[in-house]
């Protein structure tokens, strides 16, 4: 299928399934607890580091000259690196992601990217939030688009795709249906519990424009939505520790989520700070110690559980940087970079692929040989077994992580 | 439904055709005819007064800074602040742009330009407030004018020639963005040329460069002076030539017809009218006033099916809550901050291809954030959201955040003048008939009249239901 059809037969999909009647009786009954579409009790957290995370010094290439010459001051030194194997390792501040791989719980995907890369942070993180070539333009996104093909034909539960945020990304935007934006439960809900919002939330106008019926219903889907996950999260889920930063939190919630049961299948989560331009690795240090301690807590937890192989974590930039440094101690934007695959019950303690080849670069940059979109691939066909083809619009070979 | 009065009919035409109206505009336009009320919006203002925070000869573009920098004219911490600067003054031009609009001044105008800056979209990463203030008043220059004239002064502006890499294409080097994006986004629309069309366009756009001090330069040198053969014909053709090759294509016609009939009156296009009015469009020399008139003066135009139909964009939303009752802010960061959690941040458009608008506008998030937006700007109620970082470096100024609360200024005293004659009764009814695009139905007026409070004086009255109404669902629609 090409784009144009592509996007053609989205759109047609809109018009059809605003005309799905009763969608509101459907939701009610749904929320009644008759029955809860089927999901096969995978669940998937995505965690997108923004702004451009520095792959070459998050997996160290520690044994390849070429990096220590064309990083003099800011190369991760080899006696610091904690390796994963005879090529590569983490920085030194991810030790708790060394003990989750130690463990067999981490995958490293190597030189992930796409054709034609794009080194604007917004146009990249729209290529990778969409899932389109670089010179196509969507406006929905592959977790929306997945919500539209998880609820199709049944209940419209924008539930069932959290970000963990005030605000939603294009990531979870479908067609027919948006994902739910929540900082947390209690948060949402009493943004919903005006006198004004929850009485409006009642009220189904018919007889205007389809613009009013739309937003009547986003209003009822949202108010309960946010009343079913606060009423599920009220009971006792996680009691572990977490660090408390933005990121620890964040996965916190997640996990109280997972552990109460909320009926969600997909979490996406950000961080930001990743523009390293200057004086990288300070910042980096910080940011890269943030995300390995909130992450191992995750999982720590997870297993405590006994969920740590039906929740999968997967963490992406938007690009990686340029192979030589800058003159401010810092990189600039690049192309290629690496992606982990954690829990999910993957075969444990693996490199997947090739490490960079810092000889064989494409502008300065590194060379990818996967497609960010194979790894998509994978995690909906395999993983969450739904149908790849329809909510990436075409086939991507999937990468052999099962 | 029934027919609209003419009361609804002025109220829908400012609300589409401008950003809403005030009271006084309503009642100065009732005493004409609905004719004249148009020919008056489309030929307002025929001298435009140029948004301006920069003068030309004082901008320093990054490069230029960079260079001063080197031979030691800037120390470290200078060449910083200039770059802060310069994203401040970018800042600056998004704020002088909203007032401008909100002023009520021109709105057609005004309006026009918001469309084009959706089309002609171009981000400026925050570093040259020179570029970007000359493409503003292009937009706003031409907005009504011929879009031959857009067309070629948009595609020579150095912000879109530097946005879409064109110094970057050069004779045996060519990159093709630019070409594409004026063929797929600008003119024909995707499929309607072929891949071939793209890359001997490019070579023809050779040598379309620009000047650090803002100027279209074309460089001869660099241009491919070469045959090549574009929609089949063949000639050594330079960027003017295809430029003119597609206005004459009557496809550039109908594409951007499609988009405006999309913006200004449903989002859902009637093939037959859009048919209709690109020829007239396309015959008329691609006259847009002309346009924009045989639209706002169609009797279809005013059908039920039409009215409510827009979903109000965020920064419609914002201008035409300041316009209406007459806000100014205090600061100007929560402006910023409205438009960066909506998602419309003038001048950071996500791409190219411009805002998507209608039902993208809306989720979860956004459509709470927008119903509680009167209560931010007129009640002072506690902000507790907060956007998303983008992770741009560059973009941190704009990330900052608003403020718990938004400090601003209410003409209500000419606002209220306006119902000094209004029943207490009735009260509820003519604000709505002023705000909304629809009557209030029988149980949201009973839920709309709860929120008032006995013994509530006028003034008070008029200020609760205000926030109400604008806080209903409606309220985002025109």
């Amino acid at each position: 299928m090409n784009r144009r059809n592509f996007l053609k037969q989205s759109a047609f999909t809109t018009a059809g399934t605003m005309l799905i009647p009763h969608f509101l009786k459907a939701y009610e009954a749904q929320m009644m607890g008759q029955g809860l579409a089927a999901s096969n009790g995978k669940i998937l957290v995505v965690v997108q580091l923004s702004g451009g995370n520095d792959g070459l010094n998050t997996v160290v290439p520690y044994r390849n000259d070429i990096y220590y010459r064309e990083r003099p001051t800011i190369a991760i030194r080899p006696e610091k690196v904690l390796t994963l194997n005879d090529e590569i390792g983490l920085h030194p501040a991810m030790t708790p992601l060394k003990a989750l791989y130690d463990e067999g719980l981490v995958t490293v995907v190597n030189n992930v990217g796409y054709p034609n890369p794009d080194r604007s942070h917004f146009r990249s993180m729209d290529i990778w939030q969409t899932a389109s070539d670089s010179d196509a333009y969507l406006r929905t996104g592959w977790v929306g688009r997945y919500l539209d093909a998880a609820c199709a034909g049944k209940a419209q539960q924008p539930f069932r795709t959290i970000e963990v945020d005030d605000t939603l990304s294009l990531a979870m935007k479908g067609n027919n249906l948006n994902g739910l934006a929540m900082l947390d439960p209690k948060k949402l809900y009493n943004q919903t519990r005006g006198n004004l919002v929850t009485n409006l939330s009642k009220e189904h106008p018919t007889n205007e424009p389809e613009t009013v019926s739309y937003l009547y219903k986003t209003l009822a889907a949202t108010v309960s939505s946010a009343e079913y996950v606060f009423n599920k999260a009220k009971v006792p889920g996680t009691n572990a520790t977490y660090p408390n930063a933005e990121l620890g939190n964040r996965l916190k919630t997640v996990s109280q989520l997972i552990q109460v049961g909320v009926d969600t299948s997909v979490y996406y989560v950000s961080i930001s700070g990743f523009d390293t331009h200057i004086n990288q690795p300070g910042q980096q240090e910080r940011l890269l110690g943030q995300y390995a301690e909130a992450v191992g807590a995750f999982m720590t937890d997870l297993k405590a559980a006994g969920r740590q192989n039906d929740v999968m974590l997967m963490t992406f930039s938007e690009f990686g940087r340029r192979v030589k440094q800058n003159a401010s101690n810092g990189t600039d934007h690049g192309t290629a970079n690496n992606v982990f695959l954690i829990g999910g019950g993957l075969p444990a303690k693996r490199v997947l692929n090739e490490a960079p080849n810092l000889s064989k670069l494409t502008d300065g940059d590194l060379t990818y040989s996967v497609d960010f979109r194979q790894i998509y691939a994978t995690l909906l066909h395999d993983y969450l077994g739904v149908d790849d083809v329809a909510i990436l619009g075409r086939k991507f070979n999937g990468v052999k992580i099962v | 439904m029934n027919k609209q009065t003419k009361q609804q009919q002025l109220r829908y035409l400012f609300a589409r055709a401008g950003f809403g109206a005030t009271p006084a505009e309503l009642t100065e336009a009732s005493r004409s005819t609905l004719r004249k009320v148009v020919r008056q919006l489309v030929n307002n203002g025929t001298s435009v007064v140029g948004l301006r925070v920069v003068e030309p000869e004082e901008n320093r573009t990054k490069r230029q800074l960079k260079g001063m920098f080197r031979p030691g004219q800037l120390d470290k911490e200078m060449l910083r602040e200039q770059i802060r600067n310069n994203a401040q003054k970018v800042r600056d031009l998004n704020l002088q742009w909203l007032d401008q609009m909100a002023s009520g001044q021109d709105a057609l105008r005004e309006k026009m330009a918001l469309f084009w800056h959706g089309h002609f979209a171009c981000r400026t990463m925050g570093r040259n407030p020179l570029f970007m203030q000359q493409y503003a008043n292009t937009l706003r220059q031409h907005a009504l004018g011929n879009f031959r004239d857009l067309l070629m002064a948009v595609s020579k502006e150095p912000a879109m020639l530097q946005f879409l890499n064109n110094q970057q294409n050069r004779k045996n080097a060519p990159n093709e963005n630019f070409a594409r994006e004026v063929m797929e986004l600008f003119t024909l629309g995707r499929g309607k040329y072929s891949e071939y069309d793209i890359k001997e366009a490019a070579r023809a756009f050779t040598g379309w460069q620009f000047t650090p001090e803002g100027q279209f330069v074309f460089r001869a040198q660099v241009h491919d002076e070469g045959e090549k053969k574009i929609f089949g014909k063949t000639g050594a053709f330079n960027g003017e030539d295809v430029i003119a090759m597609l206005l004459e294509n009557p496809q550039t016609a109908r594409f951007v017809t499609a988009k405006i009939y999309r913006s200004f009156v449903n989002e859902t296009e009637d093939e037959k009218r859009v048919d209709q009015l690109a020829d007239q469009f396309y015959k008329s020399g691609y006259d847009i006033a002309g346009l924009m008139e045989t639209i706002f003066t169609a009797d279809w135009f005013y059908e039920a099916k039409n009215i409510g139909a827009h979903i109000k964009s965020p920064v419609e939303l914002l201008v035409g809550l300041r316009h209406t009752l007459g806000v100014q802010f205090d600061q100007p960061q929560p402006q910023i901050f409205v438009q960066r959690t909506l998602g419309q941040l003038l001048f950071y458009p996500p791409n190219v291809a411009g805002w998507p608008g209608g039902k993208n506008w809306i989720d979860s998030s956004s459509l709470l954030f927008r119903m509680q937006l009167p209560n931010y700007v007129l009640k002072a109620a506690e902000v507790t959201v907060q956007p998303k970082e983008d992770g741009d470096v560059n973009t941190q100024l704009l990330a900052r955040k608003g403020g718990a609360t938004f400090h601003t200024k209410v003409n209500w005293d000419d606002f209220e003048k306006a119902f000094v004659k209004t029943t207490d009764a009735g009260l509820p009814d003519a604000l709505a008939a002023l705000l909304l695009p629809f009557p209030l139905r029988p149980d949201q007026r009973v839920l709309v009249e709860k929120q008032t409070k006995p013994g509530q004086s006028r003034s008070e009255q008029v200020r609760t239901l205000t926030a109400v109404l604008m806080s209903l669902p409606e309220y985002q629609l025109t």
